[in-house]
């Protein structure tokens, strides 16, 4: 039961990774590829229907970490206390900002929103990339599973730790290009004329980028989680996954110059999926890292959730799950092809 | 731990009310933009279309405000009572995961096409749709209900090996009697909240001498669903949740009606202070008898006061209780008399003509928002001192690792961003307002600007 739920909160947040990722890439991008106010309504409408949506996944997957790893959950989102309210101040900023914008037909009041959308959206894969590096470098675990952690130290990666050092804030950037990327792949495929142009002439040289933090952060983490790698031989689904990452940047890169932006997008959907359950499937069962004493680690056997009460969650996620994603199919049927920029006033 | 538990829960309230602000009127008006619609499919022409796309937009702007300030309050049973949800996830994550699940997917998905696509769809489709989204916004109550109600009645858990507690038995813990209770209680209130709100700007509209057809819409509709609500919320919703509270928090009904003494042929408390030092209500006005009928159904039924339960059990703020419960019992008594005397004018055919009633519809609007919030207060600090009634003592649930001060550094951050958003919010409703309802464009959305 312990393998089963971590597999279901792994995907869950995965498809948060893969779903609002692209819209965090579009919000960094859209200051730089969408320059008219009718060419940024074309990228608002793009993702407008969708955002709100992508965004419940966050919350769902946290659902299922409560119900599934309650002592996970309850230890890692009050030791990283600092960084979570960053992380909600710029997720209220992203939504007003999107919501906001279209009610008021003024120069001054779109583009402050524009900026607050695109600050918004830079930040937050940052956010959510140290996050994912504070796991796997480890957290300074105490015997009842508590940490504390302050925002930074002397950025060594090494105990005393902060929140941010070298290796989470290299892994935050990581995040950043890959969602950048991802959302140039989003952008190209679903808008047209001078934004896809743009977008599109971005699309390699950023995956370029992607491709070297890649390997970068692959070293990093060599030296920061001796036990990750290491595990890695003897994970077939990890190696695996990663293959498929890898498989879907190729995708990228391949598809984009030959204007098939929807297998691009899919592509790099495909690396960013790939990526994020090849690095869960390697660190499995520890979930939250003890960066002194590996017994202290918090692992999905030790800190797993009651199995009679995760029995009647496989029920409900049986019917919700199903219906989610009819949903979301509905959404971007209804809302297939290019994005159109509303006329004045009416939508985003 | 002192000082922290403190700023604990001051941030959690404070988030909590600011953010319900948005939602009590969201689910209100999901409801009254489904009789909207309803209406105007049956009557064929455009009258109720037209009020229903305004009401939408009022509806958009509120819920973009109560999503955002809504994913905090979720974190915050993490990030601020970490060791609470070490001992109660087990149990009420079901409850928190199943609102994502089945209401926001829901309600994230439907709005775009209520919002902007009237044209795309039919009559039926976009009825549809609000049909969703009124089922998504009443099912997200319905999963933050049941999680209260475990907090304030646990049923249907275990207590596991370590002593935190564990599902025993789901259908018992989701169909909580308390839950039923305070659910129809809470729903019919966000009606009332929202009935008022259609019913000022109605008022509003006529007094400007503006959108005169769509203004008596709105006071036709926000009076009858006004006066219907207002009665359900006292009767039966109300009653039944008092009866609750009776039975299975005693101390609570003791402190809500300032009553220290216990013993049978209780009075009803209208007004007094409580004096809980000299252990006393000041200045009393009360109604003979009634407590005890209202609370247990008999003249001779015992009524317990505060004395008959150790301090340590009493809620620990016995003035804000009272006062909040007697606020929220009182306006409620006014907003049932106030719809009443509009229903009456209405039903004379003199309501749009009267002056001094639509003055007082146009600014009786804050009221209900006040009544529930005085109401939420009364159930959260009647539950206390206990975060699962009981089981579980809130200053036992806080974070273990985070320290007061960084509590007031985003306490106060929250207020900073929370004014602003307020001002924004406001300008934007305002705005909206000044607009007022206009006929549908080619396209399918409400044009202006």
């Amino acid at each position: 039961m312990s393998e089963l739920w971590y597999a279901i909160a792994v995907l869950m947040l995965t498809a948060y990774v893969v779903l609002d990722g692209f819209d965090f890439g579009t919000g960094a991008l859209h200051l730089f590829v969408a320059r008219t106010d009718p060419e940024r309504r074309q990228v608002l409408a793009a993702i407008g229907p969708y955002w709100d949506g992508n965004e419940v996944w966050l919350l769902a997957a946290g659902g299922a970490l409560f119900v599934g790893f309650p002592k996970i959950l309850s230890s890692g989102i009050s030791g990283f206390y600092f960084a979570i309210f960053l992380v909600l101040w710029s997720l209220v900023l992203r939504g007003i900002a999107i919501e906001f914008r279209s009610h008021v037909n003024d120069t001054i009041w779109r583009r402050t929103w524009d900026l607050g959308f695109g600050v918004a959206s830079i930040l937050l894969p940052v956010f959510f990339g140290a996050a994912l590096g504070n796991l796997i470098r480890g957290v300074p675990l105490d015997a009842g599973g508590w940490f504390e952690l302050a925002l930074f130290t002397d950025f060594s990666a090494k105990d005393p730790v902060g929140i941010l050092d070298w290796y989470t804030v290299l892994v935050g950037v990581f995040a950043l290009a890959a969602l950048v990327g991802h959302g140039a792949t989003f952008l190209s495929w679903k808008t047209d004329g001078p934004v896809q142009e743009r977008t599109r002439r971005l699309v390699r040289p950023l995956h370029g980028v992607i491709a070297g933090l890649w390997i970068a952060v692959t070293a990093a983490t060599a030296a920061v989680n001796r036990d990750l790698l290491a595990a890695l031989p003897g994970r077939p689904l990890a190696i695996l996954l990663a293959s498929a990452a890898a498989a879907g940047l190729v995708t990228v890169f391949v598809a984009s110059p030959r204007g098939r932006d929807r297998a691009a997008f899919l592509g790099s959907s495909v690396f960013l999926a790939g990526l994020s359950m090849a690095t869960a499937a390697c660190v499995f069962p520890v979930m939250l890292r003890s960066i002194s004493d590996p017994a202290l680690s918090l692992t999905a056997y030790n800190a797993g959730g009651d199995p009679t009460g995760l029995r009647t969650a496989l029920g409900w996620l049986a019917i919700g799950l199903p219906l989610a994603i009819l949903y979301f199919v509905i959404v971007f049927r209804v809302h297939r092809g290019k994005a159109v920029a509303a006329a004045d006033g009416e939508g985003y | 731990m002192g000082d922290s538990l403190f700023l604990h829960r001051l941030q959690f309230a404070f988030t909590l009310i600011y953010h319900y602000l948005f939602p009590v009127l969201t689910m209100g008006l999901a409801f009254l933009i489904v009789v909207m619609k309803a209406l105007g499919l049956r009557s064929g022409g455009e009258r109720w279309n037209d009020a229903a796309r305004f009401w939408i937009r009022i509806f958009g702007i509120n819920f973009a405000v109560g999503v955002v300030t809504g994913i905090p309050m979720e974190f915050q049973f993490g990030t601020n009572w970490a060791r609470f949800s070490r001992y109660a996830g087990n149990v009420i994550g079901h409850t928190l995961a199943m609102e994502g699940l089945f209401a926001f997917f829901l309600e994230s998905s439907f709005l775009s096409l209520l919002v902007f696509g009237e044209k795309r769809l039919s009559r039926a489709g976009h009825f549809a749709a609000a049909v969703a989204l009124f089922v998504g916004s009443w099912l997200s109550g319905y999963f933050i209900i049941t999680t209260n109600a475990f907090m304030q009645h646990p049923v249907g858990f275990r207590v596991g090996p370590d002593g935190s507690l564990l599902l025993a038995d789901f259908a018992a813990f989701l169909f909580n009697p308390w839950a039923l209770a305070q659910y129809a209680h809470n729903m019919t209130s966000t009606v009332v909240t929202a009935s008022f709100v259609v019913a000022a700007l109605g008022a509003f509209y006529l007094l400007q001498g503006r959108h005169l057809e769509q203004a008596r819409l709105f006071l036709k509709l926000g009076t009858t669903a006004g006066l219907i609500s207002s009665v359900l919320v006292a009767f039966p919703t109300g009653d039944t949740q008092a009866k609750q509270v009776a039975r299975y928090q005693p101390v609570a009904l003791a402190a809500m009606e300032g009553r220290f003494e216990s013993g049978p042929r209780a009075g009803l408390t209208m007004i007094g202070q409580p004096n809980v030092r000299e252990r006393r209500l000041d200045n009393p006005v009360t109604v003979p008898l009634i407590l005890s009928v209202l609370a247990f159904g008999h003249t001779a039924s015992e009524v317990q006061g505060l004395n008959a339960f150790p301090e340590r059990d009493w809620p620990d703020n016995i003035e804000l209780l009272y006062y909040a419960f007697h606020i929220m019992a009182g306006l409620g008594t006014i907003l049932i008399a106030i719809m009443a005397v509009a229903n009456l004018l209405g039903w004379m055919g003199r309501l749009e003509k009267s002056g001094p009633m639509l003055w007082v519809l146009m600014l009786a609007f804050p009221f209900p928002y006040i009544a529930v919030i005085a109401g939420w207060v009364t159930t959260e600090l009647g539950r206390q001192p206990w975060l699962v009634y009981g089981l579980f003592r809130t200053a036992q649930g806080s974070s273990p690792t985070v320290h007061g001060g960084t509590v007031l550094f985003t306490l106060l951050g929250f207020c900073g961003l929370y004014f602003v958003l307020g001002v924004l919010f406001l300008f934007l409703i305002a705005r909206e307002i000044g607009h007022g309802p206009s006929p549908v464009s080619p396209r399918g959305e409400a044009a202006h600007v």
